[in-house]
């Protein structure tokens, strides 16, 4: 392997971090000019966000009926199992619904991005498309912008929905609690703090997947091998990115709601 | 053979009259990492000629024709498309430009997920053409390349051959001025290949289109030099004993080698070369 000096590493770190902040830039800016395509956002609206409920569905409703199992065991011992729906609502609400889907959204989505975009560099197809005068950057990048987050944020309602019904299936079949009591506890547990939380996230996570996954498609160099890179690339990039932006929103949000 | 696709978009680029020259390069240069890969390139392309762009793998060929299309900028120089300087021109001005440009790829470049009629008429559509007139339009550009049959058929079902003819009807669709080839004839069969040279001898003779033409096969260059097409007979000889020596006048050759320009002239000064390395090549 190559020995990279630290001085060519880092310029090349600080040329890919400003070749994203443009690429984002432009992705926004072409939202406010023509041409739109309108089609595309549609059709990535049906990928990502029809194509991904199964595994959020799944996701979102065994990942409540696991935190309704494990949070009785710890409540148990204060005398306090009947608090399961609100401790449930709120972890699902506030953090594990929006991370959770934003992970999951990241490993299907982010990946396909890249790899369909990274396909088409190596092809030549996007320099087809320029040469034929369309702009990829409008054509493949804006509408996968649109459509991740528009979509990302509904697909974090029903993570958050089928976490609270798991939840319950848990909590009336398993641990003998109330269905009714459960989910009245649930939603007094909740308060407009937290759902504002829970649903800002999602806008982030879904910029962070779209933006990601498109970059590194864009930036792929090296056929095959280079596409099958940029697809682990993007996923790992936008997984770790989506935690870390979770930690700064979080911090953000208890800054403004206080809890 | 069908008669050559009609023009209907095309031959409004305002500042190009008959005089200057369609493709004018100067002094261009353009280093990848710290590669080299063209340096000093300067020549020029007049309405309705060919240029004949040869020389080995890895000499810059491609690189040369997507600066000629402003999809890569040059380090330095100029490059002129029907007069107008592109290296100063924004990227939204480029696209209005590419509108009177077509390009066929090395290797095709057809958008896999979209169907023959749909790739060919990717540009009509995006111009916002009415359906009726675009299917029109994309079934006599596949009658121009002989490939009307194939119409509903997905790029992964056509051989390479096919999908280089299928490149060749979505370039020439929008009746362009100046048409860039890179390789069309790479990697095919020898038989395939004269189908393909036939069919850019044609867009030459009958629509009279400005054309860079890179290639690595030197059949393929002098095939193009010394015939012409002809709308009864196909691909014929031009005489030797006619006013034209048997080589058509408005075909040139540019020869590079190692990012450099190392002829550019006329079919017969680049037969009679006495640079032994030209020679080595041609021999």
């Amino acid at each position: 392997m190559a020995l990279v000096f630290p001085d060519a590493f880092l310029k090349r770190w600080v040329a890919a971090v400003q070749d994203y902040a443009i690429l984002c830039g432009t992705a926004i800016a072409n939202m406010f000019s023509g041409p739109h395509y309108w089609a595309d956002v549609f059709t990535q609206m049906d990928s990502i966000g029809v194509g991904s409920m199964p595994i959020i569905v799944l996701t979102g409703f065994f990942t409540g009926c696991v935190l309704a199992l494990q949070s009785a065991t710890a409540l148990t011992s204060f005398g306090a199992v009947s608090m399961t729906g609100s401790l449930v609502a709120l972890s699902m609400v506030k953090e594990l619904g929006p991370v959770l889907t934003g992970l999951m959204v990241s490993g299907r989505n982010a990946a396909g991005m890249a790899s369909e975009i990274g396909s088409m560099k190596v092809t030549e197809q996007l320099d087809a498309m320029r040469a034929l005068g369309t702009d990829p950057m409008r054509k493949l990048v804006t509408p996968r912008l649109i459509a991740t987050v528009f979509m990302l944020f509904f697909l974090t309602i029903i993570a958050d929905a089928f976490g609270i019904a798991g939840g319950a299936l848990m909590s009336v079949t398993i641990l003998g609690l109330n269905a009714s009591t459960y989910l009245h506890d649930s939603y007094r547990g909740l308060v407009h703090g937290d759902i504002i939380q829970g649903l800002t996230k999602p806008l982030f996570s879904g910029f962070i997947i779209a933006t990601v996954g498109c970059f590194c498609g864009m930036k792929t160099t090296g056929g095959t091998q280079g596409v099958g890179r940029a697809t682990t690339q993007a996923v790992v990039i936008s997984s770790v990115a989506i935690i870390i932006v979770d930690l700064l929103v979080t911090r953000a949000m208890i800054g403004i709601f206080g809890s | 053979m069908p008669e050559a696709i009609s023009n209907p978009g095309a031959a409004t680029v305002d500042p190009a009259d008959d005089k200057t020259p369609v493709v004018e390069f100067q002094d261009v240069s353009i280093t990848f990492d710290v590669k080299p890969v063209l340096k000093d390139i300067s020549f020029c392309v007049d309405r309705g000629q060919t240029l004949m762009i040869l020389g080995p793998a890895g000499c810059g060929k491609s690189v040369l024709l997507k600066l000629a299309n402003g999809l890569l900028g040059p380090d330095s120089g100029s490059i002129r498309i029907f007069g107008k300087d592109i290296t100063k021109m924004r990227e939204s001005d480029l696209y209005k430009l590419r509108a009177h440009i077509g390009m066929v790829f090395q290797e095709s470049a057809l958008f896999d997920s979209l169907n023959v009629e749909d790739n060919v008429a990717y540009r009509l559509h995006e111009e916002g053409v009415p359906n009726e007139e675009s299917h029109a339009r994309v079934v006599e550009a596949l009658k121009f390349v002989e490939l009307s049959q194939a119409i509903q058929k997905y790029p992964s079902e056509l051989s390479g051959g096919m999908r280089r003819r299928v490149s060749i009807a979505r370039a020439i669709i929008s009746g362009p001025d100046l048409i860039l080839y890179d390789s069309p004839t790479g990697g095919l069969d020898p038989i395939t290949s004269t189908t393909i040279i036939e069919l850019v001898m044609k867009q030459r003779d009958v629509s009279h289109t400005t054309s860079l033409l890179v290639t690595h096969r030197l059949q393929d260059a002098f095939v193009l030099a010394t015939h012409r097409y002809d709308a009864e007979k196909g691909m014929t000889p031009i005489p030797k004993d006619g006013p034209e020596h048997g080589i058509d006048p408005g075909t040139k050759f540019l020869m590079m080698n190692e990012g450099s320009v190392v002829f550019h002239g006329s079919t017969e000064e680049l037969v009679h070369s006495k640079d032994p390395w030209i020679k080595d090549y041609l021999a």
